[in-house]
């Protein structure tokens, strides 16, 4: 009977120092950065060597690489703009899906919404244009040109006699 | 705002609005062809291929992985071997011996080897330098500046630069053997 008591208490012990472990290595898991935090950075940069392809999706060894670096550097507790900056200090401005707006890069973000005014101002001139009353072909003929004409001449006296 | 403005005294009257139109258009087409000048010269950089044989190397710095910069002007007068690669590069790893066969061998008449390690993460590129036994200096391409400057298209790739600075043999690709690399060597020496 004492016997089976203390087999009962040291299963209980067992049980109960596994589910503690469990539990650690469940809260392990969990602190650590998911790949979703991960690719929400990586999505955002751009490795050089693999043009275009954006680093979350990017599968060469170099993009796997800088994945766990930007895992390395999310668990050391660093925030996306400072990741973001080692990354362009590291490999340069190029690496950004945005470029910053610095120098000639300001043309990009400049030139569309310039463009844009641009072309609803004409388009509003064209558009009033195009609903302006249009212009009389030629004005009332000046007294002193009519005269010289002998065919205006004409046309003034059947109108004057007519009016009789 | 008068509609109409007098250009002389004989009262010739040009519209105001016609004029600020035309000054708008002058405006617009002035903007465009600077616009396609920054373009063109952008593509025309882009499109250049690597530094030529004989082409001036541009003065650069390398820092380190044991944070030394090493200034390429500082190096006039000696050879300079400059090995881009990288620790994701299988082809790198082919010439990594003989590259530190031929620094052995050179070391003491003159020739610098440098190592630039091209858009790589640290820790691999110092274990790569470990599992090769590489011995002179690396250090990581910070910025990608000296890729930039010597237009590199992709790893490894080296350029031997001769004692007046100027570009004496390029390797792109890796190096089949020593005797490829001793050959460049010897044409800088020669120069």
């Amino acid at each position: 009977m004492k016997r089976r008591l203390i087999h009962s208490v040291g299963i209980i012990l067992l049980l109960l120092a596994f589910l503690q472990l469990e539990a650690f290595s469940a809260f392990g898991q969990g602190s650590g950065p998911t790949d979703d935090e991960v690719n929400a950075i990586a999505s955002q940069l751009y490795c050089p060597v693999c043009e275009n392809v954006p680093l979350d999706v990017c599968p060469t060894q170099a993009c796997v690489q800088w994945r766990a670096t930007i895992r390395e550097k999310l668990a050391a507790g660093w925030s996306e703009d400072e990741i973001k900056q080692y990354f362009v200090e590291q490999y340069g401005a190029r690496v950004l899906a945005t470029p910053p707006a610095e120098g000639l890069n300001w043309l990009v973000y400049v030139l569309p919404p310039a463009a844009l005014l641009a072309g609803a101002f004409v388009l509003f001139r064209a558009v009033r244009t195009w609903h302006a009353e249009p212009e009389p072909a030629a004005g009332p003929v000046p007294p002193e040109e009519a005269e010289d004409d002998p065919y205006l001449a004409k046309l003034e006296e059947e109108l004057k006699r007519r009016e009789v | 705002m008068t509609d109409e403005v007098s250009t002389n005294d004989n009262s010739v009257k040009v519209p105001q609005r016609s004029t600020n139109l035309r000054w708008g258009v002058i405006a617009a087409f002035v903007l465009l062809i600077g616009l396609l000048v920054v373009l063109g010269l952008g593509l025309k950089r882009t499109s250049q291929g690597p530094i030529g044989v004989g082409d001036e190397v541009p003065d650069l710095t390398l820092t380190t992985f044991d944070d030394g910069d090493i200034h390429f002007e500082d190096l006039r007068g000696q050879v300079i071997v400059v090995n881009f690669w990288a620790s994701w590069c299988k082809p790198c790893e082919g010439e990594a011996a003989d590259l530190e066969t031929a620094y052995q061998m050179y070391r003491d008449q003159g020739v610098v080897f440098l190592g630039v390690d091209y858009v790589d993460t640290e820790p691999e590129a110092r274990g790569y330098l470990e599992q090769f036994e590489i011995s002179y200096p690396n250090g990581p391409d910070l910025g990608t500046r000296i890729s930039q400057a010597f237009r590199i298209r992709g790893v490894p790739e080296t350029y031997v630069i001769g004692p007046d600075g100027r570009l004496a043999a390029v390797k792109i690709g890796p190096y089949n053997s020593l005797d490829e690399i001793v050959a460049h060597i010897e044409t800088a020496l020669a120069q």
